[in-house]
């Protein structure tokens, strides 16, 4: 079963983009979509049996041999545990959802079956990455879902945006995939196998042990575990290899939701999930990852504040949540943080396709500041997009509630050095996701219309095709967090997770969380009634309140709406000198130094003395054949002459 | 199998070929239709010959096989050939690739085409000569013997500034094939024999290995080409026809790794020792240098000749740390990158015959006419930038797997490698492919034709495969790498041993 959830979406890909000439459109639109909501109804059984049926231990099941050199013994094999599950319902679920919408969505585009070949393939390489039992396969669906996102962010190849944003994405992963490199022949070096079993196996035994990296011996688990977190960094769109993310919105909006809020950009908080074992082990990563994970919740929610496209808003937003995340992953609270994954991929996957719907109607218009009062033309979008942003604040009982305030609390009772910071981040986060996310709700739908006339009149409800997924992701933004929540994160929790997440001995999180003081409790909703307030304040009651206050902090407000210039200063600090050393390099390295000295120095020389004797034509070929005669000639000479001597 | 001399007919046949086109009568278009067909044949069946290699060959022996052995020469030089798991697939990978570049240059040469199939076909009984070769006259007869007609190809044939790069080519072949020569005679005075197999086990003394290696050194490092050796490369392969640089690419840069795997690394085990820093230096050099070098080149060609180089610097430094895993990965890198930049000029070959220029600049939104041609040129890109999954990451991964066992340091600055290679390879995949179709030149090129796609599809197909499963390639190279990398650890541990007992003997 877990085989054809894997394979049905390749299968899929190759039918659409092999044989989408002959299948059509259409065809290649309805096979695609079939298989994978058959992988989503197999996934959801899965769920089942492994997450809430009877514990038994799942084998993993071997393919067949990838690489084998010496000791090295990489598989290609299918890891199935309760991990492995939640991430199979997630990504099938969302996949196979969007894969409907986008048969409305992108109804008009004249290459539709590549599309749908694209979507399929990155499907099926996320359920590589999830059910890796290797560090590398784990890699090749890591790059795997980068070569997709890539694709689909450069789908309209016209847009030179598009191209852009395709290879920044592409190139910012890379640098994240240098330190995942790195990390797994660190672990390859230490436990020699890259098997997850073996590696988890013998962790504590390479606890407190070191490893030679670089200049000097550090404690090898912080090293593995530094390098591995510095690939997730990336894939996630953590702070400082984020800037991809929010330029990836170029690519079509059923992408967005998929790859850069559902599914993709979580990779790196699985990746650091199921390498808990190792995590555990090492103090210090783990107040790294925290700290990471805080600063890139108030960074992005910062920037998410004044962002005046649609998606863009919605991108910084998971840029911001993925760094929740990792507060909970950093604090030792595993199960909460994929908790959080779980809930946050159904209502944010839910805003960008109301989004989506949203643009559709407006003729392809992603600016905010060109809409308003939308919400009696496409109520039922609207209604959506309410409950999306109820469940994103964490309104009570909504989904992001229980994830969302599990994570706050879990900061406050961590205990390494940057929980408390961690704690505050998330708080002052909790503040500004509500204001942007009411921010977005305002500008869109009510107000008076500044939109021109002309769209206005065109301003539509989108198909039932497009719809449906809308309620079905709705109806998991509202129930997802309540009906499992005692399995992720509360009394059954261990008996659920039965050992996927690792928890060190003394790591008392998970029953920490439930007894904080309850002012800390209350804190995510006063802050969530905050940001309400506030944004209702700025665009309800006194709409020129904004201008003014940007007017006034003028420094502030270009800060923020530049994204902190991060674009800039990376493009002073790598893009530019690279291409200036390429060049310089080339002119001056390999046209100067190297070939002015070497061969077109001496070659100016011989041609000196030989221009007079030689025709430059055949001269060379000539010379040189008859310089390997004479050798040839002198060593068999010589070879007779020592021959004959002995 | 054996009674039949296998290696040679495959060596030879080749050969048989080219006489019959140079029996050939005439320079009509018939007359060149005949030798392009001769020529085909002649390829392919010596590719059919080649397989039977593969399916006879016992890949749990690390002895030569196949081998055959006749005096010449009177007496102590004696021709023999032989191959192991090390060089029985570059014989394999040589003799595949012919049949491509016969095909690819079907219709872009029209001048001397009878001169041109002879050149292509003496060069292919050169190059499989020097894998089976297993007698030091003998290789270093086809060694050197196989520049004549690359010479020839790229002097005949070439673009505009042919005399330049083949004057170039020269300059820097000549110094190295010199003290190669040098070396062997040396050798020969040392051991008495120039049977490479006897060699193999010969211990040279390691005051001499160190100069013995330095010579191989010289003239490997310029066919690998390695940095600060790499500058002929750029430009013979700008000037080459297509399938001049295919083979270019492909096999002869090959040469140089198996120089080391054959020559260096085992028969001066204590010397690649002692200069393996040296080497993993250039290496890494060559890897981030180059590879910036090439995001920068505003010619096609010039942009995938950089990258060459650049992975050929995964290949020395996978060979010289002398582990299981390194050498076995710089050989599937080289393998691997065979097909790939085979492959990949073989993609510039196409849009070149078209439009007749290398500009990057002078393309742009090909994707809009040629989406087969824009597919598996993708497929290439990500080969080339080592996407697991494809060929090109099976190699990189085992080498720099083995480099950071040997020096992190190494592992390091290699690993930059991952990321300018996406840099340039995906600039060039944008700058030619996507973007709009807006340049009047090429809104009315046409998509691959049926003979183009029987090039570019198996390519593609075994790209994805060795990517995928490698096993075919590992297997049967695995024995003959063991018992090289072990054979090097002994040699080190043996040398180290006696230093210490030395050392014992003093006090």
């Amino acid at each position: 079963m877990l085989t054809a959830i894997v394979f049905l979406p390749l299968l899929g890909c190759l039918v659409a983009g092999l044989l989408g000439r002959v299948v059509g459109h259409r065809g290649a639109e309805v096979i695609t979509s079939t298989f994978l909501v058959i992988a989503a109804a197999l996934s959801w059984i899965v769920f089942m049996q492994v997450g809430l049926g009877e514990k038994v231990h799942h084998p993993a099941i071997v393919l067949f041999p990838w690489i084998e050199s010496g000791t090295l013994d990489v598989q290609w094999s299918l890891r199935l545990d309760t991990l492995t599950a939640v991430m199979l319902v997630v990504v099938t679920t969302v996949s196979s959802l969007v894969h409907v919408y986008s048969i409305g969505y992108m109804h008009h585009d004249p290459h539709r079956a590549r599309f749908f070949a694209y979507l399929s393939l990155f499907t099926f390489a996320m359920l590589m990455l999830v059910t890796a039992d290797n560090l590398v396969q784990l890699f090749f669906g890591w790059e795997g879902v980068g070569l997709a996102s890539y694709l689909l962010i450069g789908f309209w190849y016209k847009k030179p945006s598009a191209n852009a944003a395709a290879i920044k994405a592409f190139i910012v992963n890379r640098v994240g995939d240098f330190g995942f490199a790195l990390g797994i022949f660190a672990v390859f070096v230490m436990f020699g196998t890259v098997e997850f079993d073996t590696i988890f196996a013998n962790a504590a035994s390479a606890e407190h042990t070191t490893i030679h990296f670089l200049w000097r011996e550090w404690d090898a688990m912080t090293v593995i575990c530094l390098l591995l977190f510095m690939g997730a960094m990336g894939k996630s769109a953590q702070f400082l290899l984020h800037t991809w993310l929010p330029d990836a919105m170029e690519g079509p909006t059923p992408v967005s939701a998929l790859i850069h809020a559902a599914t993709m950009v979580t990779a790196g908080v699985f990746m650091v999930a199921r390498l808990s074992p190792l995590f555990e082990l090492s103090h210090t990563a783990l107040t790294v990852v925290t700290l990471v994970g805080a600063i890139t919740a108030f960074f992005a929610a910062s920037v998410g504040l004044v962002q005046n496209d649609i998606k863009r808003v919605i991108a910084y937003s998971t840029c911001s949540q993925l760094g929740y995340m990792f507060v909970a992953l950093g604090v030792g609270a595993y199960g909460v943080g994929i908790f959080h994954l779980f809930t946050h991929a159904f209502f944010k996957a839910l805003l960008f396709l109301g989004a989506g719907s949203v643009i559709h109607a407006v003729s392809d218009e992603q600016d905010m500041r060109r809409m308003g009062g939308l919400w009696r033309l496409i109520p039922k979008t609207y209604a959506m997009m309410l409950i999306g942003t109820l469940a994103l604040t964490g309104f009570p009982l909504t989904a992001g509630y229980f994830s969302k305030d599990a994570i706050v609390e879990a900061a406050f009772a961590g205990e390494n050095a940057a929980a408390g910071f961690a704690f505050a981040m998330t708080v002052i986060a909790a503040v500004f996701t509500s204001f942007y996310s009411w921010r977005l709700v305002f500008m869109t739908f009510h107000g008076r219309p500044r939109a021109s006339q002309e769209t206005m009149s065109h301003v539509h409800e989108s198909p039932l095709v497009m719809l449906v997924p809308l309620f079905v992701l709705a109806a998991g933004a509202l129930l997802a967090g309540f009906v499992f929540k005692d399995y992720f994160i509360g009394h059954d929790h261990e008996h659920f997770w039965h050992g996927a997440v690792f928890m060190a001995e003394g790591n008392e999180i998970m029953e920490a969380l439930h007894h904080v003081p309850a002012w800390v409790i209350y804190s995510p909703m006063v802050a969530m009634i905050l940001g309400f307030v506030m944004s209702y304040i700025f665009y309800i009651a006194k709409p020129s309140l904004p201008g003014s206050l940007a007017a006034r902090h003028e420094l502030l407000y270009r800060f923020l709406l530049n994204k902190w210039y991060f674009d800039e200063i990376y493009d002073v600090l790598f893009v530019r000198p690279a291409k200036w050393l390429g060049r310089f390099l080339w002119k001056r390295g390999d046209g100067m130094v190297i070939d002015g000295f070497g061969p077109d120095g001496i070659a100016a020389r011989v041609a000196d003395v030989t221009a007079r004797v030689v025709r430059l034509q055949s001269g060379y070929l000539y010379h040189y054949a008859f310089a390997m005669l004479i050798g040839v000639a002198a060593l068999i000479t010589w070879y007779m002459f020592a021959g004959s001597a002995h | 199998m054996s009674g039949w001399p296998i290696l040679s007919v495959i060596t030879f046949l080749p050969l048989v070929g080219a006489v019959f086109v140079a029996l050939i009568r005439g320079d009509d278009e018939v007359a060149r239709r005949n030798a392009r067909f001769v020529a085909l044949w002649a390829t392919l069946i010596t590719f059919a010959l080649s397989l039977l290699i593969w399916v006879y060959f016992d890949p749990a022996s690390k002895d030569f096989q196949f081998v055959e052995e006749m005096p010449w020469l009177g007496g102590a030089i004696a021709y023999r050939m032989g191959v192991d798991g090390i060089s029985m697939l570059f014989v394999i990978l040589t003799t595949f690739l012919m049949p491509f570049c016969i095909l690819a240059s079907w219709v872009s040469v029209t001048s001397r085409v009878k001169e041109y199939i002879i050149a292509f076909l003496v060069l292919e009984t050169l190059m499989i000569g020097v894998f089976c070769a297993l007698d030091l006259v003998l290789f270093y007869l086809f060694f050197e013997g196989g520049l004549i007609p690359m010479f020839l190809i790229i002097g005949v044939w070439g673009g505009k500034r042919r005399v330049y790069a083949s004057y170039k080519f020269f300059l820097y072949t000549l110094l190295g094939s010199v003290l190669m020569l040098v070396a062997m005679m040396a050798m020969y005075w040392e051991a008495g024999t120039t049977n490479i197999v006897e060699l193999l086990d010969h211990g040279f003394p390691a005051g001499m290995q160190t100069w013995l290696w330095l010579a191989f050194f010289a003239s490997f490092a310029v066919k690998m080409p390695m940095w600060p050796v790499h500058t002929w490369l750029p430009d013979a392969h700008v000037e080459a026809p297509t399938a001049g640089s295919v083979i270019l690419a492909a096999i002869l840069l090959k040469m140089g790794g198996y120089g080391f795997l054959r020559f260096s690394l085992p028969m001066f085990p204590l010397a690649s020792d002692m200069f393996a820093p040296l080497v993993f230096s250039l290496s890494v050099i060559a890897i981030i240098y180059t590879s910036l070098v090439a995001m920068m080149q505003e010619d096609i060609k010039k942009l995938i000749a950089y990258s060459s180089v650049a992975h050929m610097g995964f290949v020395t430094m996978g060979i010289f740390t002398g582990t299981m895993q390194g050498i076995h990965g710089g050989l599937f890198q080289m393998l691997s990158h065979g097909i790939v930049s085979g492959a990949l000029f073989l993609c510039v070959g196409v849009v070149y015959d078209r439009m007749h220029t290398r500009e990057i600049a002078a393309y742009g939104g090909l994707v809009n006419r040629m989406p087969l041609y824009a597919a598996a040129f993708m497929v290439f890109t990500m080969a080339n930038v080592g996407l697991p999954g494809t060929s090109g990451f099976v190699g990189e991964f085992l080498t720099l797997l083995a480099a950071f066992e040997a020096n992190t340091w190494v592992a390091f600055f290699a690993t930059f490698g991952v990321i300018l290679s996406a840099g340039y390879a995906l600039w060039l995949y944008r700058r030619v492919i996507f973007g709009e179709l807006d340049k009047d030149s090429l809104k009315a090129i046409l998509d691959v034709d049926r003979r183009e796609i029987a090039i570019l599809a198996p390519l593609v197909l075994l790209t994805i495969l060795f990517g995928v499963y490698p096993g075919p390639i590992l297997d049967v190279t695995a024995v003959s790498v063991e018992h090289l990398a072990q054979g090097y650890q002994d040699a080190l541990a043996a040398a180290q041993a006696a230093v210490q007992t030395a050392a014992v003997a003093a006090q």
